[in-house]
């Protein structure tokens, strides 16, 4: 590593702390960041010549509050009126205390920081990206990339959202057990979805958006270094690693997606699903199940199995039936189906998904499962017409190349047949 | 004589580390454990999975099994190696050569008492 590198990745890494604390400070975003940014400025001016600080957090929240301190005291001069309101603890005698409540803090800094990406008004996609922009410290332009959209249209998403961030009230109190637990549920979310944005992206864009994923699992496990002893945090942070682990198995050469099944699993990352696996097992011996948990646990259970037909399929049965249960929706029973296919048969699993055809009539996983059960009981022509609908409604290249394998195989199947009848 | 390099640093600065950040340092720490590999004298060597990962069990009576890692310091135990040392000082130029390799953080150095090699478990 060279020594700006080392520089950039001790920023980056002390940026949660550091900008959350700010934010308790100056009680705005903007002013915040800014303070921020001006910290990181002085940062690359004397850490290379005097060597790094023991804490750089505390050397940056430090810095960058005395920059926008001397900057109001500067403006105060030339305009009349004070902004008192702007800036909390001015007084020099108060620094001491407020430093050793930093410590203190440091959690409720960090999961407020979280928090207000996630503001309900938000909608998805601007949550995501302003967490990323704010708490991770990602360029507009890496954000950008991996949303495969413009910086324009990227740098205009994150002003918006900033925009509605400020005008809703964020509490700066200490929260209270009732609210700091819905306050990590939301983040959870937010975290999950920023996996999911990266999870979701096909073959051609997979290494594009990976880097996504990379960055959930950093925050997932940043959460849970602050709350040590929640079980869906853990169970959160071991989906995301369980999952990620399987990365290099899930697209061939051409980039269509490979099933679990054929993922050759000498290619899943044994190091993450190490950590995945410790994770669940924490979280089990809470005794506190919940969707993220019982996720973890399927996830677990797929990578214990060192072949395919190792796979405890009635086990993940029952766990997507307690995953119906406390998270009830079509695309749980849907993946139960998978389960059930496997230990009764496709003609059980066929008529547990026949109900769900209405809500899920434009979800190109229900048709690409729906004809994969057909395949299995030989109708193949009801199979096809699943398989083509599927193909109308796939999101990514991956997906269509995939069901489009089926149908060749369809298509050989009944080329064969066809040849042995005319015999 | 034994000597324990343990190995602390800021897991939020190594969590930190791209991929590719990652990689480099393990292919710099690589070379100098293959220097003392050819001496014969280096044993065992760790990298510890994350803190969050980590149970701790308090031996009071009762004992208590707790979430996290035993000390709750900014900079962690993340790994360690034992190295073959004639003095202290091969064992801090062993560390000072790890330390090239990976900045940042400490290493703890401390001689063993009792090694057990106990071989490779299955």
């Amino acid at each position: 590593m060279t020594d700006t590198a080392w520089i950039d990745t001790a920023l980056s890494s002390a940026r949660p702390q550091a900008v959350g604390a700010l934010l308790r400070y100056f009680r705005n975003l903007d002013t915040a960041e800014e303070a921020f940014q001006n910290a990181c400025l002085r940062a690359l001016k004397s850490w290379p010549q005097n060597g790094p600080p023991r804490d750089p957090a505390a050397w940056l929240i430090m810095v960058g509050r005395n920059v926008a301190i001397d900057e109001a005291r500067r403006s105060r001069k030339q305009a009349p009126l004070p902004e008192d309101e702007a800036i909390s603890d001015l007084d020099d005698a108060e620094e001491q205390l407020a430093e050793r409540l930093d410590g203190s803090h440091y959690r409720d800094d960090i999961l407020r920081l979280l928090f207000i990406c996630c503001h309900p008004d938000l909608p998805a996609t601007q949550q995501i990206a302003l967490a990323l922009r704010v708490v991770s410290g990602l360029t507009v332009k890496q954000i950008a990339r991996a949303f495969l959209v413009t910086e324009a249209a990227m740098e205009q998403r994150i002003t918006r959202a900033k925009a509605r961030v400020a005008d809703a009230d964020v509490p700066f109190e200490t929260p209270g057990a009732v609210e700091r637990a819905e306050r990590l549920s939301a983040v959870a979310a937010m975290i999950y979805l920023i996996f999911n944005e990266g999870y979701s992206a096909g073959g051609d864009t997979a290494e594009i958006r990976g880097p996504l994923c990379e960055e959930a699992i950093r925050l997932a496990r940043l959460l849970l270094r602050l709350f040590q002893s929640e079980p869906e945090i853990m169970g959160l942070t071991a989906l995301l690693l369980l999952q990620h682990a399987r990365a290099a198995a899930r697209f061939d050469a051409s980039g269509a997606l490979v099933l679990l099944d054929d993922q050759d699993r000498g290619l899943w990352n044994q190091k993450l699903m190490a950590e995945g696996l410790a994770l669940i097992d924490k979280a089990m011996r809470h005794r506190r199940s919940g969707p993220y948990q019982i996720q973890a646990a399927i996830a677990a259970l797929h990578a214990r199995a060192a072949t395919p037909e190792e796979t405890d399929w009635t086990q993940i049965d029952l766990l997507y039936g307690a995953l119906e249960i406390v998270q009830p929706s079509p695309v749980v029973t849907l993946n139960r189906a998978v389960a059930v296919s496997k230990v009764r048969g496709p003609e059980a699993a066929l008529e547990m998904i026949e109900p769900l055809s209405s809500r899920l009539s434009n979800y190109f996983h229900y048709f690409g499962v729906r004809g994969a059960f057909l395949m299995q009981l030989d109708r193949n022509d009801e199979a096809r017409m699943a398989f083509d609908r599927a193909i109308a409604l796939a999101n990514t290249s991956a997906e269509a190349a995939h069901i489009r394998m089926h149908l060749d195989r369809l298509m050989r199947d009944s080329a064969r047949r066809n040849a042995k009848a005319v015999k | 004589m034994l000597y324990a390099i343990l190995c602390y640093h800021d897991e939020d600065f190594v969590g930190s580390w791209t991929k590719e950040q990652d990689a480099a340092v393990m292919k710099k720490l690589a070379a100098v454990q293959d220097k003392l590999k050819k001496q014969g004298r280096l044993g065992p060597v760790a990298r510890l999975l994350p803190t969050t990962s980590a149970t701790t069990l308090r031996k009071d009576d009762p004992p208590v099994v707790l979430d996290g890692p035993y000390a709750e310091t900014k900079e962690q135990l993340l790994g360690f190696y034992l190295v073959d040392c004639g003095n202290l000082d091969e064992a801090v130029d062993v560390a000072r050569d790890l330390g090239a390799a990976n900045p940042g953080g400490a290493y703890e150095i401390r001689p063993v008492g009792l090694f057990q090699p106990g071989g490779e478990p299955k």
